[in-house]
């Protein structure tokens, strides 16, 4: 056996392993969902079952939390992915220290610990509720929704600054030198150009809302989300049900996965045609001068 | 109240704005030419309006008011609402003290239960931090350098539907694994390797395991990416010039990842430090972990002064983290967050 | 409709660096004016500052004898067609010529008729469903020409635009952009560092370079007469020899160089003792047979065939080479490399010019 084979057979065993090591505890959480035992365990099998699952659905706690995990998540992408934009867009309009500086600011948040920025916002908050006389203020679903968009505005500036990098910004000078304002400049061309990124940082936003639990569990206060029901019941003692919730996510992100896959291939086999067909124009544009 | 609070929470931050305003004016006028458009010229009103909206907001009702008044407030003490602002709300160092000795007032014995939780998740996530490292660089460097696209596709794919999974749900998986009854405790008794199921739990063995899982993908991303702009050829030289292996990933690849290193490095430190989800749900009833601590401050001692002070303590560690890794790696802000 | 465009004296400043130093041009309407330079000479930050991207530190732009000061590229009676053409990605053929009358607010059929007869005028009739990622170069180029007329500038301002295009193809869009240049009527500037583009396609040239403009004439008086050395050696091939002037009279100057007396048209600023430079072009030279007296005894150290004519690279006394190009007519096949010949040329072709750059 040669040295190189020796590297490979190494470098495939190791990658099984992390591989075992990144989906077991999956696997082994989403048999325990199908299997009868009172307690959540994958071997061994003592009945098939889907019980878990009716017990879910019938769980009015967790369907509470999952009605305001969805409310807030849609609640932090119409916040973050407009305050996200105008972060990218802003920065491109710095220079030097002051862009240093700024981005110092902006991107602090995702190096903060989620429980800090959970805290800030309740402590500021419930006292600005207290100087105003707004109560309202003082709401777990606001709250959450500020902190989390903290950090998730971020992120969305983060998908927006990387799409910026690879815009041409005499597309900007073309529209506004045959007669475009500012303003339809911003719509007519710069929309469009970043609308993939505008989808990337709307699931991305929505994703990161609805799986967030540390920054969340402060700012909720009295209300629930299906994140912190999940934390009360896994400390209240461990239930099939919430293996049977896990697999629901797995499921829903495969197809998630899958469908963006295909998505991504569809728009890519459209672009190798009008690539074949541009290197076609060109071929004949070539033979047209060669013949004048 | 205090008049002094509030100039420094708001008055500072407009302040250090309006020099801020004026240094990015110098900068784009150095680096523009003449007759460049003002910030309103180039993007006209309406779109001007929005962005300076919108980045207020977020810089400053998001992450700067909050962040100072959270300051703020753990130099005070405790108080019942109507005392506050009140001759008894002094500025007070109390709640670092009680952080420190176990009592605001004095400072005869250690409070060692918080400090040995802090010392425990710092060392601990430092470590994990390590491990992920360890974990994920030979894998980045493979997807980034040797495997085929199409190998690379179907891999990251692979990576990311676990992350997709809350992480509240990772840590339960764990839970069934390790359990005393779980699965690994199972397969061990069966091959006859114990004879008394371990509790893993009660050890902390499952909350080191769970937490070195939770991150994995953000050392994971980072790390590939870095790698993955060094040129092969590079990697090919080095080979033809004869250094081992290691000398190769020491000198060569190292060197050049190094951003990635240390962004993956902070995340992973950062967020394995703030963890709650994991400790919650994988800690054993002896469990130190900071982060619950400082939820208990808030939420059963009901004293958000001194919350506010644990979560800052909290907070320099992280920051302190960061600097270490921008000193250690020689390498800037931006290049650790992007 | 066609406008003049005055420059008058612009400099424009980049905090410490001058990319413009007192540019004055007269151009009139209708005409096809190049700017011929090097790259970083400033001639696009001319360009960009006549169309409004930029505004002058000093000096006045002035189009259609109206100033230009404090009026945005989106208020002028300008089009720009952008280097790499900038053309909308995600829109359609159709879409992109549209544009300017789009946000002008024009009807969507008044719209689609003059887009229409656009895309004939540039020989792309039936192409506007297309997108831009499934076009040619050409049909790029001619898209960006279309959407920049859509609007009915009174001048045009194209910035390099053939050069990412293939040779061949290059020269066929000369060609058509002049004639699409006529068939319009109105002003085009047109911002080359090919001298080819400029000579072929201009009805005047100006040369710049380093900020400066520093001749401005049709393409015969820009190549025939250069006023400056820098002119002289990068509008065309150019045989410098540099010496130090003997005696002058009214039309012609003789001039002591390395390889030998020579003797040429005289400029300004010229006398017994002056250090300057005697051009002369490849195509001046003939090979001396009989008769004739050579001028300069240099050996041919090789050639290039180039079918229409032939390139021979030759050394003078001190090593001084010197390019000669004889056409077809002269026989050039006998002058076999190592061998010494005698050249010369007429005193009218060449040109002398003062060392120190008088204006």
């Amino acid at each position: 056996m040669t040295s190189a084979a020796i590297w490979r057979a190494m470098m495939g065993f190791y990658i099984a392993l992390f591989f075992l090591f990144l989906f077991g505890p999956l696997i082994v959480m989403g048999l325990s969902a199908f299997n009868t035992s009172q307690y959540p365990q994958a071997f061994p099998i003592e009945g098939l079952t889907l019980r878990w699952f009716g017990v879910l659905y019938g769980d009015r706690g967790l369907m509470e939390g999952l009605r305001n995990s969805v409310l807030i998540g849609i609640l932090v992408v119409a916040l973050s992915v407009p305050l996200g934009l105008a972060g990218a867009l802003v920065m491109t309009q710095m220079y030097s220290r002051a862009r240093s500086l700024y981005y110092l600011v902006v991107v602090s948040p995702v190096l903060t610990p989620g429980v800090i920025l959970g805290i800030s916002t309740v402590i500021f908050w419930a006292d600005v509720a207290e100087w105003t006389g707004v109560d309202s203020v003082y709401n777990g679903i606001f709250l959450a929704t500020l902190g989390q968009s903290t950090y998730i505005s971020a992120y969305c500036m983060l998908i927006f600054l990387s799409r910026l990098q690879r815009y041409d910004r005499a597309q900007e000078e073309a529209a506004l030198d045959l007669g475009a304002s500012p303003t339809q400049v911003f719509a007519h061309i710069l929309i469009p150009y970043l609308w993939p990124a505008i989808v990337s940082a709307v699931v991305i936003a929505f994703l990161s809302s609805f799986e967030n639990y540390n920054t969340t569990t402060f700012a909720i206060l009295a209300d629930k989300t299906l994140t912190t029901v999940l934390a009360g019941r896994m400390r209240q003692g461990t239930t099939p049900a919430i293996s049977a919730l896990a697999v629901v996510i797995i499921v829903v992100s495969i197809v998630g996965a899958i469908a963006f896959e295909l998505v991504r291939r569809a728009e890519a086999n459209r672009e190798d045609a009008r690539k074949r067909a541009a290197d076609a124009a060109e071929r004949a544009e070539m033979s047209v001068v060669a013949a004048a | 109240m205090k008049p002094l609070s509030a100039a420094l929470i708001f008055g500072l931050p407009i302040v250090v704005l309006c020099a801020f305003i004026a240094m990015a004016l110098i900068d784009a006028r150095r680096h523009m030419g003449p007759g460049t458009p003002s910030f309103i010229q180039r993007n006209g009103w309406p779109v001007s309006i929005y962005l300076i909206a919108a980045v207020g907001i977020w810089m400053f009702v998001l992450i700067v008011f909050p962040q100072l008044y959270m300051v703020d407030y753990s130099f005070h003490p405790k108080l019942p609402p109507a005392a506050r602002g009140g001759e008894r709300d002094v500025y007070t160092l109390g709640n670092y003290r009680y952080f420190l000795f176990g009592s605001s007032t004095s400072s005869d014995s250690w409070n060692t239960t918080h400090l040995t939780a802090f010392w425990t998740t710092i060392v601990t996530s430092a470590l994990i931090t390590l491990l992920n490292f360890a974990i994920c660089y030979p894998l980045a460097y493979f997807l980034a350098q040797v495997a085929k696209p199409g190998a690379v596709r179907l891999i990251m794919l692979l990576l990311i539907i676990p992350y997709w999974v809350n992480e509240l749900l990772r840590a339960f998986a764990f839970g069934i694994l390790f359990g005393t009854g779980g699965l690994l405790n199972k397969l061990l008794l069966a091959a006859g390797i114990l004879s008394v199921p371990i509790d893993f739990i009660g050890r902390d063995i499952a909350l080191y395991a769970g937490l070195t899982y939770a991150y994995l993908l953000l050392m994971m991303f980072p790390l590939y990416n870095a790698i993955e702009a060094l040129d092969r050829n590079q990697v090919e030289a080095a080979r033809d010039l004869g250094a081992p292996w290691w000398l190769i990933h020491l000198n060569v690849v190292m060197p050049f990842a190094k951003p990635g290193i240390a962004s993956g490095c902070t995340l992973v430190f950062m967020l394995s430090a703030g963890a709650l989800a994991a400790p919650l749900v994988l800690g054993g009833p002896k469990t130190l972990w900071f982060t619950p601590i400082v939820y208990d401050r808030f939420y059963q001692a009901f004293n958000w002064n001194q919350g506010s002070a644990y979560a800052i303590i909290l907070m320099l560690a992280c920051v302190a983290f960061v600097l270490l890794v921008m000193r250690l790696f020689k390498v800037s802000f931006t290049e650790i967050a992007r | 409709m066609s406008a003049d465009v005055d420059l008058d004296n612009v400099s424009i400043r980049f905090g410490e660096f001058t990319a413009v130093k007192n540019a004055t041009l007269k151009i009139k309407g209708g005409e096809f004016f190049s700017i011929l330079g090097p790259s970083g000479c400033g001639k696009t930050t001319l360009l960009r500052a006549v169309s409004g991207f930029l505004d002058p530190s000093e000096g006045e732009i002035r189009i259609g004898a109206k100033s230009m000061v404090g009026i945005g590229p989106n208020k002028r009676p300008t089009a720009l067609i952008f280097q790499n053409l900038a053309l909308f990605p995600l829109m359609t053929v159709a879409e992109n010529i549209g544009y300017g009358l789009r946000v002008r607010g024009v009807s969507r059929a008044d719209r689609d008729r003059k887009v229409a007869e656009l895309l004939k005028l540039v020989a792309l009739p039936d192409q506007g469903h297309k997108r831009i990622s499934e076009l040619s170069g050409g049909q790029k180029q001619r898209v960006a020409i279309a959407r920049a007329l859509a609007v009915e500038p009174q001048v045009l301002l194209l910035d390099e635009p053939l050069s990412a295009l293939d040779l061949r193809l290059r020269q066929h869009m000369r060609n058509e952009l002049r004639a699409i240049q006529q068939r319009v009527g109105i002003t085009f500037i047109y911002i080359t560092h090919d001298q080819g583009e400029a000579l072929t396609m201009s009805d005047r040239v100006a040369v710049m370079n380093t900020g400066v403009i520093e001749q401005v004439g049709d393409g015969r008086s820009v190549y025939d007469d250069p006023r400056t050395r820098f002119v002289a050696s990068f509008v065309g091939e150019n045989n410098g020899f540099d010496g130090t002037v003997v005696s002058t009279d009214a039309v012609h100057a003789v001039i002591d160089t390395s390889v030998g007396r020579l003797t040429g048209r005289r400029s300004e600023g010229l006398g017994p003792g002056v250090k300057a430079t005697i051009f002369i072009r490849p195509e001046a030279f003939r090979i001396v047979n009989g008769a004739d007296k050579a001028q300069i005894e240099a050996t041919v150290t090789a050639q290039a065939f180039e079918g229409n004519a032939t390139q021979l690279f030759l050394k003078g006394t001190g090593d001084k080479a010197i390019t000669i190009l004889l056409s077809r007519r002269e026989d050039a096949g006998d002058v076999a490399v190592g061998r010494t010949v005698g050249i010369t040329y007429t005193a009218k072709d060449a040109v002398i010019l003062p060392a120190e750059a008088a204006p």
